[in-house]
């Protein structure tokens, strides 16, 4: 109960929150409804016009009034035009409508996306990302075009139809003071019950999206594994999933468009049974004209009309209301999204980080991805302005954590870390993460050509300033040597583009940048000793002058650093250069020692 | 459209028996407003005037009447309902049929023809597409058999009123007919193109979830947000542009129906005036007319849906007809070689989409048992001879033999269950950390246990809480680089596959645990012939070959104390990492 409570609110809250975005368009929307009104008014106008020259056929063999048709034969043809143009404009503007719409929609959920804590994306499928933000939304997209519309002009026919009843026989719409309530309580009944399998299917088919998605990018290994019939074992019984949930979406869904319209259909025939019995009493004179129940002919014949009239858009409405549901759950998924708490607003009074010196204090700092499972205990550690520190320790030691908490990918749970002296909690993250640059062991370029790779952290970055990069990232050659040079656009795989030569390209984009700090994170792995020699000097360059976090490989970065931070299981074990630190004989030393290990 | 009709084919029984329920549905249906005027007409209308009526009688037809009508509309709900039913059933069928069958052609894409169709577009063709054409089919099985007999059925009930009048409005029809087609044609590629836009706009999105920390570090919301407008913007355009195109046919549609009516009233007015016809035809001309322009509607309705769901189609259809690559030859093409090899490259020459050379004139041999080291500058191509080795390519000249047969030869499962290979950043799907080393093949728990024991991962393992259970986020996030590169190593070493092939894949260990991993490699996979791609001197010096590979040719190969002595560019390398070792 309480549970179908909660989801017709839901209901509720999602509509009024899709109407909000109608209302940002409120000029459209009011063009709109008044070409709606025109158009079906200039459309009911016809048949009176073609009323008009009916009666004047009636007049029998011989007898018509061609004048009169031919009249009124003009006037619809010219009525029916006019009403075609509107309705022509009509749906143009709705499309029109139904499109800014969705490209509002699209653009929030993207922008809120980026917003989102980087976590979000370690836990969310990047194919249930993808299906919000082109299924869901183009569910929403399709309704809002189409259905809008359509309930539009049937709320003006039925308004209308019912008027014209009401004033013919008040009695006989007794019947419809029966079965229209009937005809709300079902749809309403039948939409709280398959509002739960609308919304399951929304999901499963995000669910699937998730898992083709992550298959197709693990295609290379699947093939080399030979395991194609397996993952396509596993991919049928998430397709059977969803194709199920679509069915039985589907299986209630179908009762409600049929169903309403049987009901229609029972008041129709009850019309015409009530009525043909009035009206035969009525010859039969047992009812006096006076009396409320007196029916003659035309009234009858028109109000039968009017009440299959009346029926049609009802029916129409049922009958369209499947696809407002699954709209309806589209929109609850994308705002489910919309309403993911971003990562915490930058604080009122934070100040922008500006003429960096890069003196860096971490006091007491704790932090855990869980709360109870803290990965870095109770750090402490002072780094001055153009020092270089260099954190190494075993995998798993939260080298990589400590870096998160640097940039506030993730905010410290205990402690604090200061840049110049002031809490990094106070600046904007903005203008503190502009304040690093930063090589992770990552790799990533996005599908533009190499330049704006490059110039990714840069705005408005010469070709000159872009070459002078990639010259001293030393990809200046390999870049030439592509028959595009810096315009080669990079694929989805970049096949002709290895993983080193990616990785420095990215060197090259933190050379560009040029900020007043630097963050290399095992960057140097995946290049090889040559070009690594090459690029130590640069990078030695690069260092002069900045505040350096290191989570260091190369032997030489640790001699040279400053400071040494031995890092295991979230704690500084040992501090100091690399002399002192060998001197002390520990964990550092023994580390040390292992390479000598691998030259038997 | 054709092909994904002929998967309708097998269910055409049970379709066509929910068309005729559907069908026996709707002339009840049609059957309503014809009961309807008739009471009117016969029974009602000739009381008017009388004052002598029997009521009983008269009360007894009306009843019974109406109570027929009322018969009329439960079978037509529950013919509905059923008929509904069964579509939906079909529909669901048929679209789980297709997706997976279009998965599975995508799984055996060659990784060339992916990269052409770039995984955002498959992936939007497996959902989107197979989502719009299974809308289609529900669609189509519902109003497709409904509309065309209210419009058949309307139009044999005005014939039978007036034949003349009937053919007068008939006229229209073709009209409507052309320019509804032509409006659909007109709008088919519109979608196309439209569904172009999305597989642009799923790009952006994929990459960028992959690259947040990269955008946040760099503080490039903006540049993003910008990035990601312009393909939404696009997308926008081109939606609004199909969809305008397609708003057309309705009024148009209705347009020259009315037309048609208004003919029909000048006409019978005509005819009236001849005395060949009488009003009150007219009359009932027009109400069945209103039903006749529903069915049209409800069609041209179906027109805009089948525009969309065509070119769904034509994009699933394009994969799903896309010649089979790397296909298995016959012997007599690529002949065999007998010298006892176990692994030969004969003069490989390779090149990305037949432009430049990656790989030049590679000639080498290995023995079963033994292992090759191939050490050589960032983009000199190893990775790329691996993926040769493995035939995700073919070879631009020259053959690669294993056992002495051309690799073009043997039966993909064949071949593929020679290798277990580790690559650069492979890939780690959401799932259990024992799934993800057994990877689908049904590996013995105590396997997978002995196999991360090898690559130095069972340590970690159970140092999580749930040891092997532990679950990994998609592309194993909550994994270190170290622990994701065990992990995968653990894969490559459990399947007991001839061939282990390791691609710089302990990169992001430290020294120690490197040291113990090639330890333990050598001593548990003795027997088994590696092939290890590195970029430290100390992961390949104790291979029995190793290949030295510059701008993607041999440069020199040989044992570790051989190159030693005769390449400058090892002695090199060997020295600037000997000298200066590395730390984690």
């Amino acid at each position: 109960m309480t549970d179908q409570n909660k989801s017709s609110r839901g209901k509720k809250a999602a509509l009024i929150r899709l109407g909000s975005y109608l209302f940002r368009h409120k000029g459209y929307v009011a063009l709109a409804f008044l070409l709606m009104l025109s158009s079906n008014l200039l459309a009911l106008l016809g048949p009176s016009l073609s009323a008009k020259a009916i009666n004047a056929i009636n007049l029998g063999a011989g007898k018509v009034d061609m004048e009169t048709v031919t009249t009124n034969v003009i006037l619809m043809v010219a009525v029916y035009a006019a009403s075609a143009v509107m309705s022509y404009l009509l749906a143009v503007l709705l499309v029109k409508l139904g499109q800014k719409i969705t490209y509002t929609l699209r653009k929030e959920v993207f922008d809120h996306l980026l917003t989102l804590p980087a976590g979000y994306f370690d836990t969310h499928q990047t194919g249930d990302i993808v299906s919000h933000i082109s299924y869901d939304i183009d569910t929403v997209n399709a309704s809002l075009s189409h259905d809008l519309l359509q309930i539009c002009a049937s709320v003006v026919t039925v308004v209308g139809s019912l008027g014209y009843m009401l004033s013919i026989s008040p009695v006989l719409i007794g019947v419809f003071a029966v079965t229209v309530p009937i005809s709300i309580l079902f749809t309403r009944y039948k939409t709280k019950r398959t509002r739960p399998l609308f919304k399951r299917r929304s999901a499963k088919l995000g669910e699937l999206n998730g898992y083709a998605e992550e298959m197709l990018s693990g295609q290379r290994t699947i093939r080399i594994y030979g395991r194609e019939e397996a993952v396509c074992g596993k991919f049928d019984a998430r397709n059977a999933e969803s194709c199920q949930a679509y069915y039985e979406a589907d299986y209630q869904g179908a009762l409600i468009g049929p169903g309403v319209n049987f009901i229609n259909n029972l008041s129709v025939s009850l019309v015409t049974l009530i009525g043909g019995i009035f009206f035969m009493l009525s010859v039969a004179g047992t009812l006096s004209p006076a009396s409320i129940l007196f029916l003659n002919l035309g009234d009858l014949s028109a109000f039968v009309q009017y009440s299959r009239k009346f029926a049609g858009p009802i029916n129409e409405f049922a009958n369209i209301l499947a696809d407002l549901q699954s709209a309806l759950a589209a929109a609850d998924r994308i705002f489910g999204i919309l309403d993911t708490s971003p990562e915490k607003a930058d604080s009122p009074d934070a100040t922008e980080l500006s003429d960096v010196k890069g003196d860096v204090c971490i006091r007491n700092v704790t932090f855990g991805y869980d709360k109870d499972k803290a990965v870095i205990k109770d750090m402490s550690v002072t780094v001055p302005a153009g020092s270089v520190t260099a954190i190494v320790g075993p995998t798993g030691a939260g080298k990589t954590t400590l870096i998160n908490l640097l940039m506030r990918f993730y905010d410290v749970d205990d402690g604090s870390i200061t840049v110049d002296g002031k809490d990094i909690r106070d600046y904007t993250r903005d203008s503190l993460r502009k304040a690093y640059t930063m090589v992770l062991q990552e790799t990533w370029l996005f599908g533009g050509t190499i330049a704006e790779n490059i110039a990714y952290g840069v705005e408005n970055a010469t070709r000159e300033q872009i070459e002078h990069a990639a010259k001293q990232a030393h990809i200046d050659t390999f870049i030439n040597t592509l028959p595009d040079g810096y315009d080669t656009v990079m694929t989805d795989n970049g096949v002709s583009i290895s993983k080193g030569q990616k990785q420095l390209i990215t060197i090259a984009r933190a050379f560009l940048a040029d900020a007043p700090m630097l963050i290399l994170d095992e960057a140097t792995s995946n290049v090889d000793s040559r070009t690594e020699k090459n690029i130590q000097s640069a990078m030695r360059a690069l260092m002069e002058g900045r505040t350096c976090f290191v989570i260091a490989h190369r032997l030489s970065t640790i001699k040279e650093a400053d400071n040494i931070l031995v890092m295991r299981d979230g704690r500084i074990t040992e501090q100091g250069t690399h002399d002192s630190l060998m001197e002390q004989g520990g964990f550092y030393a023994s580390l040390y020692n292992s390479q000598f290990d691998t030259a038997e | 459209m054709k092909k994904i009709l002929s998967y309708l084919k097998p269910h055409s029984g049970f379709m066509t028996f929910a068309f005729g329920i559907k069908s026996l549905a709707t002339m009840a249906e049609l059957a309503l407003p014809y009961i309807l005027s008739y009471i009117i007409d016969y029974i009602i209308r000739p009381l008017e005037g009388q004052t002598d009526v029997d009521t009983g009688a008269v009360a007894r037809r009306i009843v019974i009447w109406s109570l027929l009508m009322m018969l009329c509309a439960l079978v037509a709900v529950a013919g509905n309902i059923t008929a509904n039913r069964m579509a939906a059933k079909v529909s669901k069928t048929v679209a789980g049929e297709i997706r997976s069958e279009l998965f599975k052609k995508t799984m055996s894409l060659s990784p060339a023809q992916t990269d052409f169709y770039t995984v955002a577009s498959l992936e939007s063709r497996l959902t989107t597409d197979t989502y719009n054409i299974h809308h289609f089919m529900n669609v189509v099985q519902r109003m497709g058999v409904r509309a065309p007999i209210m419009l058949a059925g309307g139009l044999i009930i005005t014939a039978t009123l007036d034949p003349v009048l009937t053919a007068v409005m008939a006229c229209v029809l073709p009209f409507i007919f052309i320019t509804v087609y032509g409006i659909s044609r007109k709008g088919l590629p519109l979608f196309r193109e439209s569904q172009k836009a999305v597989d642009e706009m799923v790009k952006v999105v994929r990459e960028d979830s992959q690259g947040i920390r990269v955008i946040k570090a760099l503080s490039r919301k903006k540049y993003e947000s910008d990035r990601y407008d312009a393909a939404n913007r696009r997308l926008a355009e081109k939606e609004k542009k199909a969809n305008v195109t397609m708003s057309a046919s309705n009024p148009v549609m209705t347009f020259f129906m009315n037309l048609g009516l208004t003919a029909v009233v000048f006409a019978g007015a005509v005819r009236v005036n001849a005395s060949l016809t009488e009003p009150g035809k007219i009359v009932a001309f027009i109400q069945y007319f209103t039903l006749i322009s529903m069915a049209m509607l409800a069609i041209s309705r179906l027109f805009v849906i089948f525009s969309k769901a065509s070119a769904s189609s034509q994009r699933v259809s394009e994969i799903l007809d896309t010649p089979a690559d790397l296909e298995i030859r016959s012997a007599e093409e690529y002949p065999n070689k007998e010298n006892g090899h176990f692994i030969e490259f004969d003069n490989v020459s390779f090149a990305y989409n037949s432009t430049k050379n990656v790989l030049h004139n590679i000639s080498f041999t290995l023995e079963k048992g033994q292992s090759l080291g191939i050490i050589g500058a960032t983009g000199s191509g190893k990775t790329t001879l691996l993926a040769l080795l493995m035939r995700l390519y073919d070879v631009t000249e020259g053959a690669v033999y294993v056992e002495g047969r051309d690799i073009r030869t043997i039966p993909r499962e064949e071949l593929h269950s020679l290798f277990g290979a580790a690559m650069q950043n492979d890939f780690i799907f959401a799932g259990k950390i024992n799934e993800n080393i057994d990877f689908f093949r049904g590996i013995s728990d105590e396997d997978i246990r002995a196999s991360a024991v090898t690559a130095q991962a069972d340590g970690f393992i159970t140092g999580f809480e749930e040891g092997y259970d532990r679950v990994l986020t998609s592309k194993g996030n909550n994994l270190s680089g170290g622990q994701r590169q065990r992990t995968l190593i653990s894969r490559a070493v459990a399947g007991k596959s001839d061939v282990l092939i390791l691609d710089d894949s302990s990169s992001a260990l430290d020294y120690r645990t490197d040291s113990a991993l090639r330890t333990a490699l050598k001593r548990d996979t003795a027997g088994r012939t590696t092939v290890v791609v590195a970029q430290r001197v100390s992961s390949v010096m104790s291979c029995d070959k190793i290949i030295v590979l510059s701008e993607g040719r041999i440069s020199a190969m040989g044992t570790h104390e051989h190159l030693m002595e005769i390449s400058e560019e090892y002695r090199d390398i060997s020295n600037s990492q000997m000298g200066g070792a590395v730390l984690d």
